[in-house]
């Protein structure tokens, strides 16, 4: 009971952060039309940058700056771009400029508008429609981007640690080094997570799956609070991807106790039956969508007041700006390194609860 | 809503999805069986190792309680087997008191026979030399008492004298 008043809260909590950071976006659209006094362009070149670093990006890029030339440098470097549009096409993501120049590749065209690759002419014109849009058609993306390079990356790192944490144990019936500090998290998540939620006798095959998830979200989560300029978690693609090998677990998981719980729930008048069907059909999908929106919602929500308020410091020029901005983006960073382990933990202890519920056996009712 | 879906990523879904997959199948078999497997072998261990240890310290109560069990029987024939020596002690030297006693009267009595005897017969031996002797002496008394002829006469007359008709 006490668990999922907590979850309650945190589900109030998750929507009331991304309610106000909308609430807060849309004066500053109304305004930025105008665009007249300094301040205002301040503002919408922060809006601007908050808005460009959420976005994926094709090239690695850690920092950029605009040399005395005038030139604006960037410092990092390509990645490569992969489409399929009339075959496969693969080249760097250097002849993009960072966004700035038509790629040519097998005498087609291609460039990067608001992050995304667009097919277009020579010339790189791209066509809007009325709400601002590009028109233009989008080739099959399959580039290695900045995220992706983080998956992987995050990937390797786990095998590293974990498998040589696996080996530790050939020798030593006690974990060492880093495994001192992971193996209480495994087993938390083994007492705590799994073993409650689904059961003494069905927790092992979920293991795997619950252990990764809760690591690499975690792991993900971290890098991204890191000045690296990462967000992988906060891409509706990365959650969704997650949170759909939940379902697929859950749905083939699923026992013949479950299926008559949604379709022909048991214990209720036959006309309650047939209207709950539907609706508890339709909570199979809903329950890893929420997943899939509270982790991107709460990260991004997250990345955005966390940078909003580092543009403070550049809003209010006086001597009270700087020290306020760094005050609370050092609160809110501290409370961020309790998000993503909590995001991570939500994600992992919602999976379970699901596989927990595909797997259950006995009535309650 | 429409920026979300505007926003979404084929691309990054597809990585997704495969890295995550592989990642999970990967870590499975290289860390998380191995890892999981050593836990639980370590928990069984740690359980059965306690349950040995409070059966050995059960053991070890029984041990203790035969101990002194076997320590005071062992006590109480050691008891009682020196009490049985000593009695046995006290009958030998009561025993052999007796013996000695006897075996000393009776060598006594056995010397004081022979001393008796021995007496006896040196007495004999006495008188016979004493006999021996006085024959000797008399015959040289009567030698030189009968050496000259008026001796010899005075001799006879004494003699006549005394035998009375």
């Amino acid at each position: 009971m006490y668990r999922i008043n907590v979850l309650k809260t945190l589900t109030f909590l998750i929507f009331a952060i991304t309610v106000s950071v909308n609430a807060a976006n849309i004066p500053d659209e109304v305004s930025s039309a105008e665009q007249e006094s300094p301040v205002k362009n301040l503002k919408t070149e922060i809006k601007e940058y908050i808005k460009h670093h959420l976005l994926d990006s094709y090239d690695f890029t850690l920092y950029s700056y605009t040399n005395d030339a005038g030139e604006h440098k960037y410092v990092g470097f390509p990645l490569p771009v992969i489409l399929i549009d009339n075959g496969l096409k693969v080249f760097s993501s250097s002849k993009f400029h960072h966004g700035e120049a038509v790629a040519e590749a097998d005498g087609q065209f291609y460039a990067v508008y608001h992050n995304k690759i667009y097919k277009t002419d020579a010339l790189g014109t791209i066509n809007y429609n009325e709400e601002h849009h590009a028109t233009n058609e989008k080739p099959l993306d399959f580039s290695i981007t900045k995220n992706v390079v983080f998956i992987i990356l995050v990937g390797l790192f786990m095998l590293l640690i974990f498998s040589r944490m696996a080996n530790s144990y050939n020798n030593n019936p006690m974990p060492r080094g880093v495994g001192r500090m992971l193996e209480p998290l495994i087993l938390f998540i083994r007492n705590d997570i799994a073993i409650p939620n689904i059961g003494e006798k069905h927790y092992r095959k979920y293991m795997s799956y619950l252990l990764t998830v809760f690591f690499f979200i975690w792991i993900i989560n971290l890098l991204g609070l890191t000045p690296l300029g990462v967000n992988v978690t906060n891409n509706i693609a990365v959650t969704l991807a997650l949170a759909l090998v939940t379902y697929f677990i859950t749905t083939f998981s699923g026992n013949k106790n479950y299926w008559k719980h949604i379709f022909w729930m048991p214990g209720v008048p036959w006309p309650m039956k047939i209207i709950l069907a539907p609706i508890e059909l339709l909570g199979t999908v809903i329950k890893p969508f929420s997943l899939m929106i509270r982790l991107y919602a709460n990260i991004t929500a997250g990345h955005i007041v966390l940078m909003s308020i580092i543009g403070l410091m550049f809003i209010f020029k006086n001597w009270i700006g700087s020290p306020l901005s760094f005050g609370l983006a050092f609160a809110l960073s501290l409370l961020e390194l309790l998000v993503a382990a909590l995001q991570a933990y939500i994600f992992t202890m919602l999976s379970a609860l699901y596989f927990g519920s595909a797997v259950e056996e006995h009535d309650h009712h | 809503m429409d920026k979300l879906i505007e926003q979404f990523s084929l691309g990054l879904f597809f990585w997704q999805l495969i890295l995550f997959v592989a990642l999970v199948l990967l870590l499975k078999k290289f860390a998380w069986k191995p890892i999981l497997n050593a836990v639980n072998d370590r928990e069984e261990g740690i359980l059965k190792a306690l349950e040995s240890a409070e059966n050995a310290r059960k053991e070890m109560q029984n041990l203790t309680a035969d101990n002194e069990r076997i320590l005071k029987e062992a006590r109480i024939e050691r008891d009682a087997m020196l009490k049985e020596a000593r009695e046995m002690k006290d009958s030998i030297i009561t025993e052999a008191k007796g013996e000695a006693h006897a075996q000393a009267t009776k060598v006594i009595e056995q010397a004081k026979a022979t001393i008796e005897s021995e007496k006896h017969a040196a007495i004999a031996e006495i008188k016979n030399q004493v006999a021996e002797l006085s024959l000797e002496i008399a015959e040289k008394v009567m030698r030189s008492e009968l050496s000259d002829k008026n001796k010899q006469i005075k001799l006879v007359e004494d003699m006549l004298k005394e035998v009375k008709l």
